[in-house]
């Protein structure tokens, strides 16, 4: 009896030792995640100035105002292309890269440090760049080119932007991939008289999938949440055409509106719509992996 | 030989690839002190650019300071509350456990945009609206899904007699923790400070939400609103400049480390 009793003592007293150490966590995270998740989540049915704080209930009004919002669809649809475009790009691109740099040399070293140096930059440093760079005035390339003046224009530029500044890094993700390859595989299929071609599309893409759902999942959440870019970038224009959909948060939240129930509304619908993006994405990529 | 020469194109079309990759830095680098119409550096080359950025409005050192006080605050908070909770997650079986380690790594899941609404209001409440040490902690919250993560895997690889022996000897638990195993997990240590001292420097929405006093704002906001100042007039130089101050600790970081941290990738994958 006594050894026991001694021994849940004692288990007890590091329990609460444990809970010691864990209780900085704690508190960070009852105080700046689960507090303000509470609150956003009151905000969403009140109605909820930026200067006039708390006026009441308005339930269904902050998500009908929010969805109804004119600019509401156009984000969803322009944050969905972008989405869609950036991670095409940027995940092809990245696989040609890793391809090119595999091996491992001086000379490959150079390369994949010269890809990779982008990714070192802030996201606001690197759009400031691109904002000079694309500017009439100081503009390094001849003629005069419109990178932000169309709608189309604006979204590449900023897809040659977000490309220069990740490829680096999802190039070396899937660096990674590619060398958790066994060379005896690569081995195998050459002796069964694979081309290269066949070697990539049969062994080297079905073993590289856990490292391109990796990227694919970090590719997809960054840009359904971009923000920087187009605020420093375009600012939403010409004409609204390249706002998205956490630009639209912000504005309602900070200019002109000033509504931060709606904007707290608008803010849960985000959050839902990437839970089920998300939960889609891991359903989908890891049933190909079997 | 003929290996050598097959490979030529892919070795031009990689070379071409990676002076693109590098051409925008070039080109920022030397616009910035060179001659340039609209801007201070009309005749010449010199650092006319930087003496404008020096001067805007409260000044670049007040920037420089601000960014830096929030960047170290965040190193230091986030080092604090992942080692003593990498520690109690790893070592300690309690009450919650999980349910605390699952809520931390939830941070990830939700986004930026739906987490600065409320905590807008909540500062205020709490009395540290517009103040540099809120925004660090808000930060460092940010931080702790991957420096929680990383440190708690960082002290369970610690090899088990290592620990024991050091409980045995008589040490405390925080004992341990300070001779043992902070030591033996450095290299966790230092990538978890580094990581969040490039994503407190480089952070922008953060600021941009939390920040209203325009003397208190970091230097990528103190840069992005140096545009347009004059009548709308944007003075294509002085960005180019803080562009410049805004990378180059953020290159100079990345090329010191990226041996370690290139490495540090690659050699987990050939271990997984």
């Amino acid at each position: 009896m006594a050894p026991t009793r001694i021994r849940s003592a004692s288990r007890s007293r590091r329990a609460w030792t444990g809970w010691a150490y864990a209780a900085p966590t704690a508190l960070f995270v009852v105080v700046f995640f689960v507090l303000p998740i509470v609150l956003v989540g009151r905000m969403s049915v009140s109605d909820w100035g930026l200067f006039a704080g708390n006026r009441g209930w308005n339930a269904p009004e902050n998500f009908t105002e929010a969805v109804g919002d004119r600019l509401f669809w156009p984000a969803v649809w322009f944050t969905v292309k972008y989405t869609v475009v950036t991670t095409v790009i940027l995940l092809g691109l990245a696989l040609g890269l890793a391809l090119l740099v595999q091996e491992s040399s001086r000379w490959t070293g150079i390369l994949r440090t010269s890809f990779l140096v982008p990714s070192a930059l802030g996201l606001a440093s690197a759009s400031l760049l691109f904002y000079a760079l694309y500017s009439p005035q100081a503009s390094p390339f001849p003629g005069q080119i419109s990178f932000l003046g169309t709608p189309s224009s604006a979204l590449w530029s900023t897809v040659a932007l977000i490309v220069w500044r990740f490829a680096g890094f999802y190039m070396l993700l899937l660096l990674v991939g590619l060398q958790s390859i066994p060379g005896d595989v690569y081995e195998a299929a050459r002796l069964d008289g694979a081309g290269r071609w066949q070697t990539f599309r049969h062994v080297t893409l079905p073993l590289l999938r856990p490292s391109l759902a990796l990227c694919t999942i970090l590719c997809v959440t960054g840009s359904l949440l971009a923000f920087d870019q187009f605020y420093i970038l375009t600012k939403g224009g010409p004409d609204n055409s390249t706002v998205t959909i956490v630009q639209l948060v912000y504005n309602m939240a900070f200019q002109g509106q000033n509504d931060l129930g709606r904007a707290a509304a608008l803010s849960i619908v985000v959050l839902a719509a990437l839970l089920v993006v998300n939960l889609l994405q891991f359903r989908t990529l890891r049933g190909k992996e079997r | 030989m003929s290996r050598l020469l097959m490979r030529t194109p892919q070795h031009v079309l990689a070379g071409g690839l990676a002076l693109i990759f590098l051409f925008p830095l070039v080109w920022a680098s030397l616009a910035s002190v060179s001659p340039q119409a609209g801007t201070q550096q009309t005749d010449g080359w010199g650092f006319a650019n930087y003496a404008t950025l020096a001067h805007y409005q409260a000044g670049i050192w007040r920037y420089l300071f601000n960014s830096l006080a929030i960047s170290l605050m965040t190193v230091l908070f986030t080092l604090l509350a992942s080692v003593t909770g990498g520690y109690a997650f790893a070592m300690f079986r309690f009450p919650g456990r999980n349910a605390l380690f699952l809520l931390t790594l939830a941070i990830l899941m939700v986004p930026y945009a739906t987490l600065l609404i409320p905590l807008y209001v909540l500062l205020n409440s709490l009395g540290l609206q517009n103040s540099l040490i809120g925004l660090a902690l808000v930060l460092s919250m940010f931080q702790l899904p991957f420096a929680t993560f990383m440190m708690r895997i960082s002290f369970e690889a610690v090899p088990g007699e290592l620990r024991e022996a050091a409980l045995i000897d008589g040490c405390g638990s925080f004992r341990a923790l300070q001779r043992v195993l902070i030591p033996a997990a450095k290299p966790g240590l230092i990538t978890v400070g580094l990581f969040a001292f490039l994503a407190a420097w480089n952070d922008f929405i953060t600021p941009l939400v939390l920040i209203s006093d325009s003397d208190k704002v970091p230097l990528p906001l103190a840069v992005a609103n140096l545009r347009g100042q004059v009548m709308g007039i944007v003075d294509y130089g002085a960005t180019e400049a803080g562009v410049v101050v805004l990378a180059l600790p953020c290159i100079v970081l990345f090329l010191a480390l990226q041996r370690h941290y290139v490495r540090g990738f690659m050699s987990g994958a050939l271990k997984g």
